[in-house]
């Protein structure tokens, strides 16, 4: 234990925290900013300095160790007056036009300001960039408005070792991004978002779609659908000030039927869908392996719901691609079941249908442009948009979020099992997919309390388990005794490090999850700010309530799901199915 | 009247020639590396890399950690401006460079050396390469495991702070890091490292060929020993000298000024500038308890006469550090372009001479945050400048 | 001379694969083709295995790493304080009116860049410049219509 004194309070602290750590441990706040916990530690912006007694200059807090006897100041007039300063420098090489940024009252800088209180600009000067790309169909990225603070670097970088964006030059030339003249459009971006989730200010942003959709919505010749991803129910109340892990299930259904779209369906529907597609695939793939004698199974089979996922594999691993799983993510199954099933069954010319769909994700932005999901030449789905931009319909509407009754999904592409709830979460796909399979397989429920396979959920980068076939039916004989072996991961890091075991011939699993962003889709790059470990946790928990809420726990139970293949698909993996559902993947170049 | 020139006690060390290199090395590593360590410890040898850390127990520190890969890194980025003596070192005297990072792996139990060359001194690595071969033969010969290779920089005056040259080295971007942790525990490719300025480890040379007391002999109390100086600017003297410390200023401006000067940049862009009322009272040597002002300086000392203005001087350092501040941290990357800034609208009328005031609230922050010496010296010369000549930066 | 692909596999058979030895690959090419083009930074990044934006972003912190195109004599003019008290604004003003250029540009033959640099190193021999890799000093502008005069004809010779 190390003992210490911050503003005349003597403290102790375990060996290795930091000055700004342990502060904050004894409740003493340290304006900071670039500063990310555990995730984002360099030291740059400097707001965070400290004086600490004895030494030549000021300390950045959020870096440097608490060490035995140190007598640290947080509040002295030499620190207060450095920090206004740094802070002023900051805005002098920023556009202060927060009335027309889109950041404006959530806006990190707004808030040090708020801190900081400066009732001048004393340094103004140079501006150092001023480049706009919009060339992304998923992110913007307007770097006037960029401060620096680098956490977009850590987290392309470290997290999902994308590595895209990146300083480059030097000095006050110093610019964050990809290179030069590279555009994010044409770049080996994911389109994730993690980058637009961490930017404290309005340099990174979501390419908004709201536009499109309010223009489809004022457009009486045409039918609006929306449907909704799991992950959204879970984090859409942030906007409206509730508590992370708060479940908004109804009252989003009520503000989207307010919002004047003609049907709200719920992609949870399509989720189970996938289910039944991607565990008849996972099914026919363990088939051959164990079944056939010509070895032409491809396992592991990796899932395929999550496009900044497939968009990396494409650059990376552009000669493993027969590992995924072809089926498409969820939304764009219904979309084109939208507008074919429900077109015929609604009687809708389906060129008049427009779907929209609210994601978590940034990347599903870039998904609906990809020229594999046109089917007959129309767009599966028309717009995607986020979690936060649904946020700012619904407030721009003047629907009073908070005093909404609970509204309900329409059928029939409405009903879902909470199997569908769970691929909202790192680990839900897999547990998913498990319940239904090893049912097919041995007529039993799968073991383990409540349904859920502990080891698969929670944070940790990679999970993995495992799981021994009993007495299966006679149909799956020759799968007796066969240990079923599953990773889980999510996050790009963790990815590339599964799929180099592939690439090496060591991978000992059968079916991998994996999902693009740390946590899953509930800190997808389109959901509310802040995301922390702490807020992925709740929102986490919100989305197994919600699985354990239901009464109808696998996808197989869901008697929509039955009447779909019984009046309109057939089969899973049948002719319709493989041209609605299922899709092909392009390789693409490294960087 | 001028004082009299001996005052300034010139020394020939350095150059000496290096002809007993062989032995010294032989000599030296057969000494346990205590006895080294207390051998430089008692000559009381400070860093002349310009931060003035005693080298002995720097060479402790790191002997101390317990690890099988250690480095030797010797930090030739001499990229202060005004400076340029760790070049003619190189070119003169090189196997007293080698000799010494050497024998400081003999003592920190390090087998790797480094040698980090500013890319503006490209010319320099074939006869640099030549001596290290001819080294590497007679440690061979010896049976003493050592390898020195030279590393190229690539112009980055940033990639001399320690810091920055190890993640310059690993490849990357040299930007500096935090610290703690310090090369000691934490160095090159997050390994105990020694780093020492060229000129550093050519005194070691010294000192292990004559023992501590020759060294130690020379100076003053808190500086001892002697050190290379760069002189230039407007003298009919420039060049390289090898003098005492503890100088006062008043004689060195009587051996090399040409009568008429105005103001001495010690320790170049980042140091200090010391306007004529003040030469009397300044010595050069390292802060102690000595009366009056001590200067540590890398050895840059540039003499500016009266016909020089000063405000085109501050705007050319201004200038200087804007395009090398690595750009990490906000008060140096921001600070230095709107220091510059600032002057102009100053110099322009666009701004009153009070704003002067706040551009030194500004340079005074800087010193306290910026996250390296680049950021926090650049007040040194800033408010030196803006105080001792303010009409000049004004009309 | 070799074609850049095979210039940088070379290097990096040389120096190795890790990031470490990332410098002196890239010194290695614009020694030899006096710039990084985009090609040569993404062929540097697949040979390494390093996303290209992080080698742009590395060679782009060092002044010496070029990224334009540059003519095969570089020339660079120290800029700095003694320098620029000793005149090296003359100097500039001879090379641009000999070769037609202005700083930050390159002859239309490809043959010399003009730019400016941070001190040398050879302060008490100001003003100074680096052609290529080698220094000239005490500079006069008599001196440096030599100097260029010299390149111009040894340029001619080769040819
Ligand atoms: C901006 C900056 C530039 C530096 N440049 C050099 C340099 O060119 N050469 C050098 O020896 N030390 C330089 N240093 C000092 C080094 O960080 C380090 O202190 C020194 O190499 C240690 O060696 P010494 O103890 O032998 O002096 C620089 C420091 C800073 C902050
Ligand atoms: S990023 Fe923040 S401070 Fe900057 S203009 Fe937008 S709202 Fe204002
Ligand atoms: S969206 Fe993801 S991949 Fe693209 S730049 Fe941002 S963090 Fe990197
Ligand atoms: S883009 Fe945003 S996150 Fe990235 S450095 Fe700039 S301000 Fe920080
Ligand atoms: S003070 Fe300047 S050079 Fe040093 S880390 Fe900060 S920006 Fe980089
Ligand atoms: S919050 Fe500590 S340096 Fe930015
Ligand atoms: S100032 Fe030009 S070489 Fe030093």
């Amino acid at each position: 234990m190390i003992n210490l004194t911050i503003n005349n309070k003597k403290l102790q602290v375990e060996e290795g925290t930091t000055i700004f750590e342990a502060a904050k441990l004894n409740n003493i706040l340290i304006p900071h900013f670039c500063y990310m916990e555990n995730v984002h530690q360099i030291g740059s912006c400097r707001i965070c300095v400290v004086e600490v007694e004895g030494g030549k200059t000021l300390m950045a807090s959020c870096v440097t160790p608490a060490t035995e006897g140190m007598i640290v100041h947080t509040n002295s007039e030499r620190v207060r007056d450095v920090r206004k300063v740094i802070f002023e420098l900051m805005l002098s090489d920023h556009p202060k036009e927060c009335l027309s940024c889109w950041r404006n009252q959530n806006c990190e800088l707004q808030d040090l300001g708020n801190l900081i209180q400066l009732h001048e600009f004393r340094y103004e000067g140079a501006k150092s960039k001023d480049v706009i790309d919009s060339s992304s169909p998923s992110i913007v990225r307007d770097s006037s408005k960029c401060i620096l603070c680098r956490r977009c670097v850590t987290v392309c970088n470290e997290i999902q070792g994308v590595g895209l964006m990146n300083p480059h030059h030097r000095g006050f030339s110093t610019f964050i991004g990809p290179s030069e003249d590279e555009l994010l459009g044409e770049s080996v971006c994911t389109n994730c978002g993690q980058c637009v989730l961490v930017c404290p200010v309005g340099a990174l942003k979501e390419k908004d779609s709201t536009a499109a959709v309010w223009e489809a919505l004022y457009d009486k010749s045409r039918t609006v659908v929306v449907q909704t991803a799991p992950a959204v129910r879970a984090a859409l109340g942030e906007v409206f000030a509730y508590e992370p892990g708060t479940l908004v299930t109804g009252k989003m259904a009520a503000a989207l039927h307010q919002l004047g779209f003609d049907y709200v369906f719920d992609t949870n529907f399509a989720a189970d869908l996938t289910i039944m597609e991607e565990g008849s695939e996972f099914l026919e793939r363990v088939t051959n392996a164990f079944n056939t004698k010509e070895k032409n199974h491809v396992l592991p089979m990796i899932t395929s719901c999550s496009p900044g996922w497939i968009k990396f594999m494409e650059h990376r691993y552009p000669d493993q691609l027969a590992h995924l799983s072809s089926c498409k993510s969820p939304h764009m199954m219904l979309g084109a079941l939208t507008k074919t099933y429900f077109a015929e069954k609604m009687n809708i010319d389906p060129a008049k249908l427009f779907v929209v769909s609210v994601m978590p994700c940034t990347a599903k932005k870039f998904e609906i442009t990809r020229p594999e999901m046109f089917s007959n030449g129309l767009a599966d789905v028309d717009a995607v948009i986020t979690t936060r931009e649904l946020g700012r319909m619904i407030k721009d509407a003047g629907i009073d979020f908070r005093s909404l009754e609970d509204g309900e999904f329409d059928s029939p592409l409405g009903l879902s099992s909470g199997a569908a709830d769970i691929f909202g979460t790192t680990g839900g796909v897999m547990e998913a997919a498990l319940r239904t399979v090893y049912e097919l397989v041995t007529g039993r429920e799968l073991p383990g309390i409540k349904l859920h396979i502990k080891p698969l959920s929670g944070l940790n980068r990679i999970k993995t388990a495992e799981l021994k076939i009993e007495n299966p039916l006679p149909a799956y004989s020759f799968l007796n005794g066969v240990t079923v072996k599953v990773a889980v991961t999510s996050g790009l890091k963790g990815a590339a490090e599964l799929l180099e075991q592939i690439k090496n011939g060591t991978s000992p699993y059968h079916f991998i999850e994996i999902m693009g962003c740390p946590g899953g889709c509930i800190s997808g790059g389109g959901q509310p700010r802040p995301v922390n470990d702490a807020i992925r946790t709740l929102r986490l928990e919100a989305i197994y309530r919600e699985d354990e809420g239901k009464l109808l726990r696998k996808s197989h139970e869901n008697e929509d799901i039955q009447m779909l293949y019984r009046d309109f698909l057939g089969a899973p993996l049948g002719h319709k199915s493989h041209e609605l559902l299922h899709t092909v993947y392009a390789q693409r170049s490294k960087n | 009247m001028p004082s009299p020139a001996y005052l300034l006690k010139r020394v020939d060390f350095i150059f000496k020639d290096e002809k007993d290199w062989k032995e010294i090395l032989k000599n030296s590593i057969n000494r346990p590396a205590h006895e080294l360590i207390n051998e430089l410890i008692s000559s009381e040898l400070k860093g002349r890399g310009g931060a003035g850390f005693p080298t002995g127990l720097k060479w402790k520190l790191t002997a101390e950690v317990d690890d099988s890969i250690k480095y030797v890194i010797c930090n030739a980025d001499e990229g202060e401006p005004g400076t340029f003596k760790d070049r003619e070192i190189l070119s003169k005297v090189p196997l007293k460079v080698l000799t010494s990072m050497a024998v400081c792996g003999h003592v920190i139990g390090s087998k790797e050396g480094y040698i980090y060359l500013r890319g503006e001194y490209f010319f320099l690595q074939p006869e640099l390469n030549k001596s290290i071969r001819e080294f590497k033969d007679y440690c061979n010969e010896i049976n003493f495991d050592f390898t020195i290779r030279i590393f190229m920089g690539s112009g980055a005056y940033i990639c001399g702070e320690e810091t920055a040259l190890f993640e310059s080295m690993e490849g990357k971007r040299g930007e500096p890091r935090n610290k703690p942790p310090f090369p000691s525990t934490y160095g090159y490719m997050g390994k105990p490292t020694v780093i020492n300025n060229v000129e550093t480890l050519a005194h070691c040379y010294t000192i292990f060929e004559y023992g501590s007391k020759r060294f130690y002999d020379l100076g003053v109390q808190y500086s001892r020993g002697s050190k290379l100086f760069s002189v230039s600017g407007d003298t009919p003297k420039p060049g390289i000298y090898e003098l005492e410390l503890g100088m006062s200023l008043v004689d060195f401006v009587d051996e090399f000024g040409d009568g008429d000067t105005k103001a001495v940049q010690v320790g170049g862009a980042s140091g200090f500038l010391v306007p004529r009322k003040g030469f009397r009272e300044t010595t050069i040597g390292f802060q102690g308890k000595l009366t009056g002002i001590s200067l540590p300086t890398g050895g840059s000392m540039m003499l500016f006469n009266s016909s020089r203005s000063m405000y085109n001087v501050l705007d050319n350092y201004l200038e200087f550090f804007r395009e090398e501040s690595c750009g990490q941290c906000t008060p140096c990357r921001v600070g230095c372009q709107q220091l510059l800034n600032g002057i102009k609208a100053v110099k322009r009328g666009e701004k009153n001479a009070l704003y002067l005031n706040k551009l030194m609230r500004l340079t005074e922050t800087m010193q306290y945050t910026a996250k390296c010496g680049l950021g926090q010296s650049v007040a040194n010369s800033f408010s030196a400048i803006v105080e001792n000549f303010r009409e000049e930066m004004i009309y | 001379m070799y074609p850049v692909t095979e210039l940088i596999k070379n290097l990096a058979d040389r120096h190795g694969r890790e990031r470490r030895n990332l410098l002196p690959i890239l010194q290695g090419v614009v020694e030899q083709e006096k710039y990084l083009s985009e090609y040569s930074m993404i062929e540097i990044a697949r040979e390494l295995d390093l996303p290209a934006s992080e080698v742009y972003g590395t060679a782009t912190f060092y002044s010496f790493l070029e990224y334009k195109k540059m003519g095969k004599y570089i020339i660079r003019i120290c800029k700095t304080i003694t320098c620029s008290m000793k005149g090296k604004n003359q100097i500039i003003k001879t090379i641009e009116d000999m070769l037609k250029i202005n700083v930050g540009e390159t002859t239309p033959d490809g043959n010399f860049s003009l730019l400016q640099t941070n001190c040398l190193g050879f302060c008490h021999k100001a003003p100074a410049m680096l052609i290529n890799y080698e220094v000239y000093t005490d500079l006069t502008p008599e001196k440096v219509r030599e100097i260029l005069t010299n390149y111009i004809n040894k340029k001619g010779r080769e040819e």
